[in-house]
């Protein structure tokens, strides 16, 4: 950090970027459930993708370890702790975990390979996740499948040189955060060397991690606040099952719609609250009684939300091509556009 | 629609950011009043006259219970002070080391050393200390919410308690302090050093300088992270704009 030349710029990509990676992810989620890319014939797109954020999560974790703050290693505490509630087994998968009695030593060591480890495994799904994709192709807004070459483009030089915008942009507020505002999303208290003698007032994880922490800490019962925390990602798993709908895209679906976004906004509640210590008041109520309400609501979305308005909604018509509804017009211009290609000659 | 959807989801993400930032922030619920700083903002930079300064309160005042384990003597560059007065400084203080006949002499320290530490460990610390362990400062100024506000209030905040509380034995009373009992006497008095470039040694000077000290042990490249972030993103902000155009350019193909 602050003797190795650049260290400082190694260190906050490092860090920053991390931060960045679940924006992105979380971005790419939320479009996936907006416009219904888990559903058939992209479950395995979808599962692999999930399977990916827990991978992100292992090893975002443990990168966040190494540092070896006040947070790191409260926060090694708390999560290698919650194995603990595994029945019967419990106490003795954390000794393992940790391979001793404390988080200490060896836990670091082993959490440093793993940190270098999982990435190539991120990479590995990531090359399957593409794959996947490759099987029935991508999605789109409209959310209904292609007919024919009318109906999409080349990948290049249209979408390589919209991705090198897109990217530009990306690179322009991370390296806005990188340089100017480094510990804008870090904890002041990781700059405190570890210290096991000493708890820190509040131990809370990094941003990515707070709603999911809050559902935690919403259950009063420790093997079941672990559960419900699991749950919350398992729940991504059945998605494509759950949602019974025939239409993918939430824009011909006018109830689904607004409820996505409840979704959206009870996931940044979620994550208000996990930022907040319990029993701090907010708006008349306490945070613990506003994680309670927004994981209920989580999971009511799950699985009772979403299967009841994949059956009753009534979804509009969606357009019977994509040529149609880009070259608008009615039925007579979307027959003439079917005879020729996207792109003009 | 499509910048619209954009703009939405940026929202939400900013939101998370700053919820969780802010609340990072929450804590004692003590406000600190936000000083003038010549290092806020993205284009600020550390004074080196004050940081110099600072320099002189911490080896006078500080040093004497807390120490600076990650800073070495050649840091001081970055806050101006030339190379043949860094030498001086540094060989002030001696280090252990072992010579050829694997005996344990000590020697002058050179730029290359740390700074001494007052302390041989933590337990003799906390032995002439009533108890209480003087913190490294060398990452102070990131290790507390709001950090140079925070030091700033805490090194004036040395008042009478206020009416009805007891302070307890060797404690002091301090309003930026969280719970209001510190066991660090205080640390400032006016006219505690001298300053050579004639500046009045106010508590509320000294105060100053020492934070500003402290920011620049904190975090040395700070100066050069902002410059060199100035440069990274004028360059991607134009590079963004016109690969917008390009993509404007390439997309005209299409009906």
């Amino acid at each position: 950090m602050r003797d190795v030349n650049f260290g400082w710029a190694i260190r906050f990509v490092h860090m920053n970027g991390a931060s960045f990676f679940f924006i992105v992810v979380y971005i790419h989620i939320f479009r996936g459930l907006y416009y219904g890319s888990y559903k058939s014939p992209r479950e395995i797109l979808w599962i692999l993708g999930v399977v990916i954020l827990l991978l992100m999560m292992a090893t975002a974790f443990m990168g966040y370890v190494l540092p070896w703050g006040q947070m790191s290693f409260w926060g090694a505490k708390v999560i290698t702790n919650l194995f603990s509630a595994i029945p019967l087994v419990g106490e003795s998968v954390v000794v393992w975990l940790w391979g001793g009695f404390s988080v200490d030593n060896p836990t670091l060591n082993r959490f440093f390979a793993l940190h270098f480890l999982l990435p190539f495994v991120i990479f590995g799904v990531v090359f399957l996740h593409i794959v996947a994709l490759h099987k029935n192709g991508s999605n789109n807004p409209l959310g209904i499948d292609t007919k024919g070459p009318q109906d999409s483009i080349p990948f290049h030089p249209y979408y390589t040189v919209k991705d090198y915008l897109g990217l530009g942009a990306f690179m322009t507020i991370f390296a806005a955060v990188v340089f100017f505002a480094p510990d804008y999303m870090g904890h002041p208290d990781n700059y405190i060397e570890a210290n096991p003698l000493q708890t820190p007032p509040h131990i809370v994880p990094e941003w990515y991690f707070l709603p999911f922490y809050a559902i935690l800490r919403a259950v009063p019962d420790k093997l079941f606040g672990v559960l419900a925390m699991f749950a919350a990602i398992a729940v991504l798993f059945i998605l494509p099952w759950l949602d019974r709908s025939p239409v993918r895209s939430m824009r011909f679906r006018p109830i689904s719609k607004w409820f996505f976004w409840v979704l959206a906004v009870d996931a940044v509640l979620l994550g208000w609250c996990g930022a907040n210590a319990p029993d701090d008041v907010w708006m008349g109520l306490q945070f613990v009684v506003w994680s309670r309400l927004a994981t209920i609501y989580y999971f009511l979305h799950f699985l009772v939300i979403i299967p009841y308005l994949g059956l009753f909604e009534r979804p509009k018509q969606p357009p019977a091509s994509i040529a149609e509804a880009v070259l608008g017009g009615g039925t007579g211009a979307a027959a003439a556009a079917a005879a020729k290609p996207m792109e003009k000659a | 629609m499509r910048i619209l959807r954009l703009a939405k989801a940026a929202v939400a993400a900013a939101t998370i950011a700053v919820s969780a930032s802010s609340a990072h922030a929450a804590g004692s619920g003590i406000h600190y009043e936000s000083q003038d700083w010549s290092f806020s903002g993205i284009f600020g930079t550390i004074d080196h006259a004050a940081a110099q300064r600072g320099y002189q309160v911490y080896r006078s005042v500080c040093a004497g219970c807390h120490s600076m384990n990650l800073v070495s003597f050649r840091n001081l560059e970055g806050i101006g002070i030339p190379e043949h007065t860094i030498k001086v400084l540094a060989s002030e203080a001696e280090i252990a080391t072992i010579n050829g006949d694997g005996e344990t002499v000590m020697r002058p320290r050179l730029p290359s050393d740390r700074f001494p530490a007052p302390f041989a460990n933590p337990q003799a610390a906390r032995a002439s200390n009533n108890g209480a362990l003087p913190p490294d400062l060398s990452l102070i100024a990131k290790a507390r919410a709001n950090g140079p506000n925070y030091l700033y209030a805490l090194l004036t905040g040395y008042h009478e308690p206020p009416a009805g509380m007891t302070v307890s034995e060797g404690m002091y009373y301090n309003a930026a302090f969280e719970g209001h009992q510190i066991a660090m006497a205080p640390p400032l008095s006016e006219g505690a050093v001298e300053f050579s470039d004639g500046t009045k040694a106010t508590v509320e000077q000294m105060a100053h300088d020492i934070t500003t000290f402290l920011m620049y042990a904190a975090e040395p490249h700070m100066d050069e992270r902002k410059r060199t972030g100035l440069k990274v993103v004028l360059f991607l902000f134009v590079l963004t704009i016109l690969l917008y155009f390009v993509k404007k350019k390439v997309w005209a193909d299409l009906h």
